[in-house]
C-alpha cells in the first residue's frame, strides 16, 4: 500500500437545517486517481469544498490531514499553496483574455506592478504544452472549443504546482473524443506521479480511470471499491450508490402501438448565424410516427440541437431551407409561438439558461409556455394556475414542498421535470427532448424514462437528442445517427449496438 | 405557527425604515412633518414620482433597464401642452396630444431597443439630450404659462386642486372622510373575501392573525393619511391621478399574461422565448408605456407648477428609478413589485420634505437622497447574499 496522501477523518458538515456531510472519511493515496461518485445531493461538492477551503476551517468539525500534517485551510489560496487545486464543472475562464491571461490570472508573473507578458506567455506555452494543447496561448479564450477550455483549465492548475488536483465533472461539457483525450491526460499525468479526485457521473469514465471508487450517499461514504483488487462494473457502482440493486435501467415500454408518420423533414439545410458561409445541418430528412421513440445519437456539436431548434420556429440558425411536414400538410414555422401552436414543442437541453426562469415558483414556469390554458382575455386565473402545476407536479413526482418554491432551489432532476411540465402542459403531439437526462442522477433518470414511456402510450411521438449511447439504445424505437450536420445512418434499436454506433460516425468521417 | 422576527424584518424593511424615518424627522421638526397642510404638499408634490416609478419599474422588470429620458419628455411633452393652451386650444385636445405624444416617444425609443437591439441606457440617453432641446424648441426658450382653470384643477395644480366637500364639513372635509372610510371598506372586504376562496379550494393561507394585524395596520394607516387630509381641504386631485395608475399597475403586474412576460423575459430571456413569447413585443411594450407614463407626469408637473419651463423634470428619471430600487426592484430584471415602488416612492419624498421643513440646504439634500439609495441597494445585495 502506498503512502495516505490525503485524510479526511470524521468530516461533518451543517447548513441550517440541513446535515450535509456526516462524519465522513475519506482516504487518498498518493499518486493514484480516485473517483468520487454519488447522487446529485449525495454531498460530493460539499466534501471538495471542505478540503480546498471554501468552506474555512471552524464551520466544519473533523480533521483534514495533507502530507501527514492536520491543515485548517482558512480560504482557497491556503489549499492551493499545499498544491491542493480544484477544477470547478463550470469553467471559470474570461472569455476576452488570451489563454496565458487566464492561466495566470491572480498569479501573475513578473512584478505587481508591472507584469511580465514575455514570462507569462512563454510559461503558459511550456504548460499548454504539457497538458497536448497544439494553439498559442495568446489566442482568446473565447476563440477555443469548450474541450480545449477544459485545457486550459488544467493547465492553470498545473500552473499553480498542483500535488493533489481535484476535477469535478471535468467531461460534463466535452463531446466523446474529448472527454477520452482528457480521461487520458489524466493517465498521463498519474505516471508522472500526480494525485487525483475525480468527480463524475459518468460511470464509463469511472471505470476507465479509477484506481479506487468512493460511494458517497446522502452525505455519508459508504464504500470505498479497490478497482485491482476487485471487479468492477458499473451496475456495481450504482447499486452502491442508489442502495439497492437497479435491474433494469430502463423501464420497459409495453405495446405501444406505433402509429402513422406525424412529422416528416425533408432536405432541412440550415447555415449557422454569424458564419454564413457554415453549413450547421446539412441536407437531414426524419420521419417521426406516432407512438415512436425516435432517438438522434450524435457527439456534441454534430448539429443535433441546431436541428432541433431550427425546426421548432426557427430558433436557431439563418437562412434555412427544406421542407416541414406536420400530418402530412407542408407547413411554415417562422417561430417558437407558430410552433406550440402546430403542437410541437421543444424541451432544451440548457434547462438553466434556455428552459427556466429559475428567479420564478414553479407553478409560473409550468405556465409559461401556455398562459393563454390558465388566463382568461389576459387576466391570468391563479386558481387555475396553481390546480395545473399541482396536478403535473403529482403527476411526474416533482419533489418540492409546493408548487410556490422557487425552480432554482429545485435539484437538477426535478428542474427537468418542471421543464418537461411545461411543455406537456402545452399539449403537444410531438415532443422533442434535448438531452432530457443531462446533469441528473440515476434515479431521476430513470423517472424521465418512465415520463418518456407515458407520453407515447398517450399517442405522443418523442424526438430524443442524446449523446449518451446506453440511453438511446435503450429507449429508442428508431435512431438517427447525426455526425457533421449530417444524418449518416438510421437503425432499429434492435439492430443497434454501441460498436455500429460509433462505426458508423467513424466511417462517415473517413468517407470525406 | 412561529413567525420569526428576522423574517418579519426582512420581508417589511423598507417599510420599517419608512417609519423610522418618519419618526425621525417628526422629532427634528417638532411634529411639523405631520401637519395636514404638509402631507397633502408631500402628495402633491411627488406624484409625478408615483407615476414615473410605475412606468420605470415595468422597464426594469424586463431586466434592468432604465429610462433616462423621461425628465426631458415631461419637459419636451408639458411644454406642447402648455403652448396649445396658452393658444386657446382646448383643453381635452391638450391634454390627448400631451398623452399620445407621450406614447409617439415611447414608440420611437422603444423601437429602437426593442427591434434594432440598441442598448436601452443609449437610446434613452439620446432621447434624454434630443427631447430637452426640442422642450426648448417648443417653448422658445422661455417658460409658458399655464392658466386653464379647468386643467389646473383636474390635475392637481393651483388653489383648487382638491376635491370639493359634498357636505359643507366647514374646515372638516366629509367627503375626504368618507372616501378614506371607503377605502378601507372595500381593501378590507377583498382581502377577507380573496382568503375565504382560498380556503374554500383548500390553498395554503397566512395564519390569521398575521392578515389581521396587516388589515388593521394598513386600515389605520389610511384612515389616518385621509383624516390629516380632511382637515386641509380635502384629497388633492394628484392623489387620484396617484391611485389610478397604481391600481392599474398592480393588476397589470400581478394578474395578467402581459404583466407576466415583464417578470419573465427580465429572468430569462431565452427561456421565454423559446416558450413562444415575442420578447421584443415585451420591450416595446414597457417602453410604450414609460412614454404614456411621462406623458401624464408632464401634464401633472406643469399643472403642479402652473407654467412649464425649459428646465422642468431635470432629475425626475432618477427619482423614478431611485424609488424602483429603493423600493426592491432587482437591477438585473425579474424582480419588483408596485408596492415597493409605492414605499420606495414615499420614502424618497418624506426624506425630501422632512429635510425641506428642516431647512437644509438643497445641495446636502442631494447627499443625503444619495446615501439613502446606496444603503438600499447594499442592503439588498446583503440579503441576497445570504440565501
Amino acid at each position: 500500500m502506498g503512502k495516505i496522501l490525503l485524510e479526511m477523518k470524521n468530516i461533518t458538515k451543517t447548513f441550517p437545517g440541513v446535515k450535509a456531510l456526516d462524519n465522513v472519511n475519506f482516504q487518498v493515496e498518493e499518486g493514484e486517481i480516485h473517483a468520487l461518485v454519488g447522487e446529485n445531493g449525495a454531498g460530493k461538492s460539499t466534501l471538495m469544498n471542505v478540503l480546498s477551503g471554501i468552506y474555512p476551517f471552524g464551520t466544519y468539525e473533523g480533521d483534514i490531514i495533507y502530507n501527514g500534517e492536520v491543515c485548517q485551510f482558512q480560504k482557497i489560496s491556503d489549499s492551493e499553496k499545499r498544491g491542493i487545486v480544484i477544477i470547478h464543472q463550470e469553467l471559470a475562464l474570461v472569455p476576452q483574455m488570451s489563454i496565458g491571461e487566464n492561466m495566470f490570472l491572480g498569479n501573475e508573473r513578473g512584478k505587481k506592478y508591472a507584469i511580465d507578458w514575455d514570462v507569462t506567455y512563454s510559461e503558459a506555452d511550456k504548460y499548454l504544452k504539457m497538458v497536448g494543447l497544439s494553439e498559442s496561448s495568446r489566442v482568446l479564450i473565447k476563440d477555443i472549443g469548450t474541450g480545449k477550455q477544459q485545457l486550459v483549465e488544467i493547465a492553470k492548475a498545473l500552473a499553480k504546482n498542483a500535488k493533489l488536483l481535484i476535477l469535478d465533472e471535468p467531461t460534463s461539457s466535452l463531446n466523446e473524443t474529448d472527454s477520452r483525450a482528457l480521461l487520458d491526460l489524466m493517465l498521463e499525468f498519474k505516471k508522472q506521479g500526480m494525485t487525483m479526485i475525480i468527480i463524475t457521473h459518468k460511470l464509463n469514465e469511472v471505470v476507465y480511470v479509477a484506481d479506487k471508487i468512493t460511494v458517497v450517499r446522502d452525505g455519508s461514504t459508504v464504500e470505498t471499491m479497490d478497482c485491482h483488487t476487485m471487479e468492477i462494473s458499473e451496475d456495481r457502482i450504482i447499486k452502491g450508490m442508489v442502495g439497492r440493486e437497479i435491474t433494469d435501467r430502463f423501464p420497459k415500454r409495453h405495446d405501444v402501438a406505433i402509429g402513422d408518420v406525424n412529422m416528416e423533414v425533408k432536405n432541412w439545410t440550415v447555415y449557422h448565424p454569424v458564419y454564413a458561409e457554415r453549413k450547421v445541418v446539412d441536407n437531414v430528412n426524419m420521419t417521426v410516427r406516432k407512438g415512436e421513440v425516435v432517438g438522434i445519437y450524435g457527439l456534441m456539436g454534430a448539429g443535433r440541437t441546431e436541428l432541433a431548434m431550427s425546426i421548432f420556429g426557427r430558433s436557431y440558425g439563418a437562412d434555412i431551407s427544406g421542407s416541414l411536414k406536420l400530418n402530412g400538410v407542408e407547413t411554415v414555422l417562422k417561430n417558437p409561438h407558430e410552433a406550440i401552436n402546430a403542437k410541437l414543442a421543444y424541451v432544451t437541453e440548457d434547462r438553466k439558461g434556455n428552459g427556466l426562469v429559475l428567479s420564478n415558483p414553479i407553478r409560473v414556469n409550468t405556465s409559461l409556455a401556455n398562459m393563454k390554458g390558465v388566463s382568461n382575455k389576459g387576466v391570468i386565473d391563479r386558481d387555475k394556475e396553481y390546480q395545473v402545476a399541482v396536478e403535473y407536479k403529482d403527476k411526474l413526482r416533482t419533489k418540492t414542498p409546493s408548487v410556490e418554491q422557487n425552480v432554482g432551489n429545485l435539484s437538477g432532476g426535478n428542474q427537468q421535470k418542471v421543464l418537461l411540465a411545461k411543455w406537456m402542459f402545452t399539449d403537444p403531439d410531438i415532443l422533442i427532448l434535448d438531452e432530457p437526462t443531462r446533469g441528473i442522477d440515476v434515479g431521476a433518470k430513470y423517472e424521465i424514462y418512465c415520463i418518456i414511456n407515458d407520453l407515447v402510450a398517450a399517442g405522443k411521438s418523442v424526438v430524443m437528442i442524446s449523446s449518451e449511447l446506453p440511453e438511446v439504445i435503450g429507449m429508442s424505437d428508431r435512431i438517427y445517427i447525426m455526425n457533421e450536420g449530417q444524418f449518416v445512418g438510421e437503425m432499429k434499436a434492435e439492430e443497434a449496438t454501441q460498436e455500429n454506433i460509433m462505426a458508423c460516425i467513424l466511417q462517415s468521417g473517413r468517407g470525406r | 405557527m412561529n413567525l420569526k422576527i428576522q423574517d418579519i424584518i426582512k420581508k417589511y424593511t423598507m417599510v420599517l425604515a419608512l417609519i423610522v424615518v418618519l419618526i425621525f424627522f417628526y422629532i427634528t421638526t417638532q411634529g411639523k412633518i405631520l401637519f395636514p397642510m404638509n402631507i397633502n404638499s408631500l402628495i402633491s408634490q411627488n406624484a409625478y414620482v408615483f407615476v414615473l416609478a410605475a412606468g420605470m419599474l415595468l422597464c426594469i422588470l424586463t431586466g434592468g433597464n432604465i429610462d433616462l429620458a423621461v425628465g426631458s419628455v415631461i419637459c419636451f411633452v408639458g411644454g406642447i401642452g402648455a403652448v396649445m393652451m396658452d393658444k386657446n386650444i382646448n383643453v381635452w385636445v391638450a391634454v390627448i396630444v400631451m398623452l399620445v405624444g407621450g406614447v409617439l416617444v415611447g414608440v420611437w425609443q422603444g423601437f429602437w431597443i426593442a427591434y434594432v437591439k440598441v442598448p436601452p441606457f443609449i437610446a434613452t440617453l439620446a432621447g434624454m439630450y434630443a427631447f430637452r432641446g426640442l422642450a426648448n424648441v417648443v417653448m422658445q426658450g422661455y417658460a409658458v404659462g399655464v392658466r386653464n382653470e379647468t386643467f389646473l384643477n383636474v390635475f392637481g395644480g393651483g388653489a383648487n386642486c382638491y376635491i370639493p366637500d359634498f357636505f359643507n364639513g366647514g374646515s372638516f372635509n366629509i367627503t375626504c372622510m368618507a372616501a378614506g372610510a371607503l377605502v378601507v371598506l372595500i381593501y378590507v372586504g377583498l382581502t377577507l373575501k380573496k382568503r375565504i376562496t382560498a380556503k374554500a379550494k383548500g390553498y395554503g393561507v397566512d395564519p390569521l392573525y398575521s392578515v389581521l394585524i396587516r388589515l388593521v395596520v394598513i386600515s389605520a394607516a389610511v384612515l389616518w393619511i385621509f383624516y390629516k387630509l380632511a382637515q386641509h381641504k380635502g384629497i388633492p386631485t394628484g392623489l387620484i391621478w396617484i391611485a389610478l395608475v397604481l391600481l392599474a399597475y398592480g393588476y397589470v403586474t400581478n394578474k395578467t399574461t402581459a404583466g407576466r412576460n415583464l417578470y419573465a423575459v427580465g429572468g430569462n430571456e431565452k427561456a421565454t422565448r423559446l416558450s413562444g413569447i415575442d420578447s421584443r413585443k415585451v420591450y416595446f411594450f414597457a417602453y410604450i408605456n414609460m412614454g404614456l407614463m411621462a406623458g401624464l407626469a408632464g401634464i401633472l408637473t406643469i399643472a403642479r407648477a402652473s407654467n412649464a419651463q425649459p428646465t422642468f423634470g431635470q432629475g425626475y428619471e432618477m427619482d423614478a428609478i431611485a424609488a424602483c430600487f429603493i423600493g426592491g426592484a432587482s437591477a438585473y430584471g425579474g424582480e419588483g413589485k408596485i408596492t415597493g415602488v409605492i414605499i420606495g416612492a414615499l420614502l424618497m419624498g418624506v426624506i425630501n420634505q422632512g429635510m425641506s421643513i428642516m431647512g437644509i440646504s438643497p445641495n446636502y439634500q442631494s447627499v443625503v437622497k444619495g446615501i439613502v439609495v446606496l444603503v438600499a441597494i447594499i442592503f439588498d445585495v446583503l440579503s441576497n447574499k445570504k440565501k
